[in-house]
C-alpha cells in the first residue's frame, strides 16, 4: 500500500471560491521534527526563491520562500512558506523552540499561517505524531505530510492514510521529499480549502477545567488545547505585551487554581502517547521489523569507535582544513587578482582626484576583501553541509562531547574551532550548528584566537626579522618551530578563554544534550548547494556592508589628513603622478610614507605611541596597527608604506631589510628585537584586528555586544601578553 | 536502579524520572515510563549514551541518564 497515494478526500462540497484572475496570497508554515526531512521539502517547495533573516529580536534563523500553486478548482494561490525550526513538541525549552510555539499559538503574530504543514518522519511515526497531535489541537488549519514513504516501504512500514486522516480530521499526504514524489499533489492542497478538526485529539480541558474556561472568558482563543498552552508559556506571547491587564488576570487565575505547569505537561504528554499508541495500532503495520538497517550500525561501530571513531574524525578535520587553507587559495588568489586589475583599470581610465581614490582604495579594495572569503565559505559549508545531511555531525557531538563539555564548549564546536585556523569567518558563520546558546556564544567568542591565515604574512615577516634561519640541533627549523608554537598559543589561548568563560556567559536556558542520532543517508546535493548558496548571501549582503562602511572611514584616515603638511606632501605628489615623472620612484615612496605619516591613520598612531610604547612599539607600528584593523595582513603592506621599501624585484631594498636596519634611537641597537618581535606576534595573535569578524560576530549574536565585549577582551589579552613578554624579553 | 547503569547491550524498562524537566524533555522524545529501552552504545569513556527507544536512536549524557530510573527487561519477560 505505501507505494501508492493514497489520500482523504475531506474537502468540503464545493469550493467557495470562484476562480479569478487574481492570485490569491497566503502564509503557510512548515514544522517538524528536526532530521525530518523539513528542510528537504522546503527546498522542494520553494526551489531558489528562498529568503534568510532572522525572527524579530532572535538569532534564530528565519527562512522564507515563495511557491506558486494551483488548486482542483483552478485557483492559483501564491503561497509564502515560512520554515519553522525543528522542535518535538510545542513546549519550548530552547530558543529555537520558542519560534514554533510564538508563531502557532499568537494570532497576531506576524508569522501567523493560514495553512500549517506538518512534516513527519515515516519511519519515526510515534514521536512525530506528538508534535502533530498538539498541533491539531489548536484548531488551526493543517495538513499533515508523512515523509520519506520509500524508506517506509523498505523497513516494512504499512500506513492506512485514509483512516489516520480521518481519526486525525485532517488531510494525510504521503510524500518522500529526497524522491520528490507526493509533492505536486501537496502544493495541490494549498490551494483548496483546508478542514479544521472539530473533535480533540485528547480531552485537554480535562487537566485544568477552571483555567481554561477562565482563559477562553477572558480572551479570544479557539481551542481549549490553545488556551491550555497560554497558562502554560504565558510570558512567552507576544500579544500580552500590549495588553498587560489581561496577563495580570490570567496570572491571578492560575495562582487561584494552582496551576502546575511541570505536572500538567507531564499529564499531557502520557494521555497524547497513550491515544497515539491506541491509533499507531489501528492504522500503522509494521510488518518485517529490521530495527536498523544493518550497515547504519556498521558505520556506527567504526565511526564512533573509540580508537577509530578520533582517528576518522581527525582525517575528516585534515581535509576540511586542507580545502579551506590551500584548495581555497586558487580562487582567492584569482579573485585578488581580478580586483587588483579592475583597480588599475579604474585608476587609470577615470579622472584622477579624490573620487577615483575613494573608488579604488576605498570601495573596490573594500569590495575585494569581502569577496574573497566566498571561496572558504563556499567550501567550508560544502563539508558542513554533507557532515549535517549524512548524519556524521550527530556522530561527532556524541564521541566529542564529554571531552568539549569540560571547556565550557560542545561537540559541534570542534569544527569552527579547527576551521578557525584558516579564518574565523566561515568559522563563526557555522557556529549555527550549535544548538545551545552559551556554547555557541563561548565557541563564537574563542574562536578567533585561533591563529587565522591573515595572521600568516605577519608572523613570517616578523619571524623573518627576529629568528635566525640556522637549525637546531641540526634539523630543526628554528623558524618552523617558532610558526608552530605561534599556532599552539593561539589554540591554548582559545580553550583557557572559553573555560574562562563558561563561568561568566549565563545560560538562557537548561543546557541538555538529549538528541537523536539520525540514520546515515547519502547527502542530497540540493541541499548542500542551497546551504553553500545561502551562507554566502547572507555574508555578502549582511556582514558585507559593515566591512565596506569600515573600509571607507579606513581609508578617509589613511589617505586624508589635517593640516598644511598633509596638504603640501599631497600638492607633491600630484605634482609627481599627474607629470608622469615616475623615474624617480624612490622619491615618490619617500613622499607616500611621508603622506600616511602626515593623515589621521598616522596621527592617530603618533597619539598612540604612549599607549604601545610599553609593549616596545613605536608609531610606526601604531600606523599600522590602525590600519590592520580592516584585516590582519595588510600590515605588512603599511609598514612597507612607511619604510618606502621598494621593489624587490628590481633589487630595491625589502620591507624586511629596511625594518632590520631600523635604528631605535634611544638604544642606538636594532628597533625589531627579539622582545618588540615577540610583543608584535603576540599582539596579532591576540589582538581583534579584523573588521570581517567582528561584522559577523555582529550577524550572528544579534547585536553590538558581543563584538564589544570581543574587541575589549582579545585586546586586553593581546595588550597584557605583549606587555609581559616584552618586560622579560628587553 | 538507573538507566546510567546498564552496560552495552543491556535492555530495560522506564519506571519513573526525578528530574522533572528532563522528565518532559525525554517524554516528549518517547521515553514514556513502560516503554522498552535497549542501551546500543557508549561513547568512548563511557558518557554519553545512545539508546534505541520507539524504534529510533536517542543520545544523552551520563548524568542526565542518572535521572531515569529503570528495571532490568529480560527477554521472554
Amino acid at each position: 500500500m505505501s507505494d501508492q497515494i493514497l489520500t482523504s478526500d475531506l474537502r468540503p462540497p464545493s469550493s467557495d471560491f470562484r476562480q479569478t484572475k487574481m492570485t490569491r496570497k497566503i502564509k503557510v508554515a512548515l514544522v517538524g521534527n528536526p532530521n525530518s526531512g523539513k528542510s528537504t521539502l522546503f527546498n522542494a517547495l520553494t526551489g531558489l526563491n528562498q529568503k534568510i533573516a532572522n525572527f524579530p529580536g532572535v538569532t534564530v534563523e528565519k527562512k522564507t520562500g515563495i511557491c506558486t500553486a494551483v488548486g482542483a478548482s483552478g485557483e492559483t494561490i501564491k503561497a509564502e512558506i515560512i520554515d519553522l525550526p525543528g522542535t518535538y513538541s510545542l513546549y519550548p525549552k530552547t530558543p529555537d523552540e520558542q519560534i514554533p510555539f510564538g508563531v502557532l499559538c499568537d494570532p497576531e503574530n506576524e508569522s501567523y499561517p493560514d495553512i500549517t504543514i506538518i512534516i513527519a518522519d515515516g519511519t519515526n511515526l510515534k514521536r512525530s505524531l506528538f508534535l502533530c497531535s498538539q498541533i491539531v489541537d489548536l484548531k488551526t488549519p493543517v495538513i499533515l505530510a508523512i515523509n520519506m514513504i520509500d524508506l517506509m516501504t523498505y523497513k516494512g512500514i504499512r500506513v492506512d492514510y485514509a483512516g489516520l486522516s480521518e481519526k486525525l480530521g485532517i488531510r494525510v499526504f504521503p510524500i518522500s521529499a529526497r524522491k520528490h514524489i507526493g509533492i505536486e499533489e501537496l502544493k495541490k492542497a494549498l490551494a483548496e480549502p483546508v478542514t479544521v478538526q472539530e473533535k480533540d485529539f485528547i480531552d485537554s480541558k480535562k487537566f485544568a477545567p477552571e483555567v481554561v474556561d477562565g482563559i477562553r472568558g477572558e480572551i479570544n482563543v479557539n481551542s481549549n488545547y490553545g488556551a491550555f498552552q497560554i497558562a502554560n508559556n504565558l510570558n512567552l506571547i507576544g500579544w500580552f505585551k500590549k495588553n498587560p491587564e489581561k496577563k495580570e488576570k490570567i496570572k491571578s487565575l492560575l495562582a487561584q487554581y494552582s496551576f502546575d505547569n511541570t505536572q500538567l505537561q507531564a499529564g499531557e504528554t502520557l494521555e497524547r502517547y497513550k491515544v497515539i499508541t491506541e491509533v499507531m495500532s489501528l492504522h500503522v503495520k509494521i510488518e518485517d521489523v529490521k530495527k536498523h538497517p544493518q550497515w547504519s550500525k556498521g558505520l556506527d561501530n567504526i565511526l564512533t569507535h573509540r580508537v577509530w571513531g578520533y582517528v576518522i574524525f581527525l582525517a575528516v578535520l585534515f581535509l576540511i582544513f586542507q580545502a579551506i587553507f590551500s584548495w581555497a587559495k586558487y580562487p582567492m588568489d584569482f579573485i585578488d587578482s581580478i580586483f587588483a586589475d579592475f583597480g588599475s583599470f579604474v585608476h587609470d581610465h577615470l579622472p584622477q582626484g579624490v573620487l577615483n581614490d575613494l573608488l579604488v582604495n576605498g570601495i573596490i579594495a573594500g569590495l575585494a576583501g569581502i569577496i574573497i572569503f566566498v571561496p572558504q565559505i563556499a567550501l567550508l559549508f560544502a563539508f558542513i553541509a554533507i557532515l549535517e545531511d549524512t548524519g556524521y555531525m550527530a556522530r561527532v557531538s556524541f564521541i566529542m562531547d564529554r571531552i568539549m563539555r569540560r571547556y565550557g564548549l560542545n561537540g559541534r564546536s570542534v569544527i569552527p574551532l579547527i576551521s578557525g585556523v584558516a579564518c574565523a569567518v566561515p568559522a563563526i558563520l557555522s557556529t549555527r550548528t550549535i544548538q545551545s546558546w552559551k556554547q555557541r556564544i563561548v565557541t563564537i567568542m574563542v574562536t578567533p584566537l585561533m591563529s587565522c591565515s591573515a595572521r600568516l604574512p605577519v608572523y613570517t615577516l616578523i619571524i623573518s626579522i627576529i629568528i635566525p634561519s640556522n637549525p637546531v640541533w641540526g634539523i630543526i627549523n628554528r623558524q618552523g618551530l617558532v610558526l608552530m608554537s605561534l599556532y599552539l598559543i593561539g589554540f591554548f589561548a582559545a580553550i583557557g578563554s572559553a573555560f574562562l568563560m563558561k563561568w561568566f556567559v549565563k545560560a538562557r536556558n537548561r543546557d541538555y544534550f538529549i538528541m537523536e542520532l539520525p540514520l546515515y543517508h547519502i547527502p542530497r546535493w540540493s541541499n548542500v548547494g542551497i546551504t553553500i548558496y545561502d551562507k554566502v548571501k547572507i555574508f555578502l549582503f549582511d556582514a558585507g556592508k559593515v566591512i565596506i562602511a569600515i573600509s571607507i572611514i579606513l581609508w578617509f584616515l589613511s589617505s586624508r589628513g589635517p593640516g598644511e603638511q598633509f596638504n603640501s606632501v599631497q600638492n607633491k605628489i600630484d605634482v609627481l603622478t599627474t607629470e608622469n615623472a615616475v623615474s624617480n620612484s624612490d622619491e615618490i615612496n619617500h613622499l607616500q610614507a611621508q603622506r600616511l605619516e602626515e593623515s589621521y591613520a598616522g596621527k592617530m598612531g603618533k597619539w598612540l605611541e604612549p599607549v604601545i610604547k610599553p609593549l616596545g612599539f613605536d608609531w610606526k607600528i601604531g600606523i599600522a596597527l590602525v590600519t590592520s584593523f580592516a584585516a590582519r595582513e595588510v600590515f605588512v603592506g603599511t609598514m612597507s608604506t612607511i619604510y618606502s621599501a621598494g621593489n624587490e624585484n628590481k633589487g630595491d631594498l625589502t620591507v624586511r631589510d629596511k625594518m632590520m636596519a631600523e635604528k631605535n634611537p634611544e638604544t642606538g641597537g636594532p628597533r625589531y628585537t627579539v622582545a618588540v618581535g615577540w610583543s608584535l606576534m603576540l599582539f596579532y595573535a591576540f589582538a581583534m584586528q579584523c573588521m570581517s569578524t567582528l561584522a559577523v560576530v555582529k550577524r550572528e549574536t544579534g547585536g553590538w555586544k558581543w563584538p564589544i565585549i570581543q574587541f575589549f577582551f582579545m585586546g586586553a589579552l593581546a595588550y597584557l601578553s605583549s606587555l609581559i613578554i616584552y618586560d622579560i624579553l628587553k | 536502579m538507573k538507566l546510567s547503569q546498564l552496560k552495552e547491550g543491556q535492555s530495560c524498562i522506564i519506571e519513573s524520572f526525578t528530574d522533572e524537566f528532563l522528565k518532559l524533555k525525554l517524554m516528549e522524545m518517547g521515553c514514556i515510563p513502560g516503554e522498552i529501552v535497549n542501551v546500543v552504545r557508549l561513547a568512548p569513556m563511557g558518557d554519553p549514551i545512545a539508546i534505541t527507544v520507539s524504534n529510533y536512536t536517542l543520545s544523552m549524557r551520563k548524568e542526565e541518564a542518572d535521572t531515569v530510573i529503570v528495571k532490568m527487561f529480560e527477554a521472554g519477560n
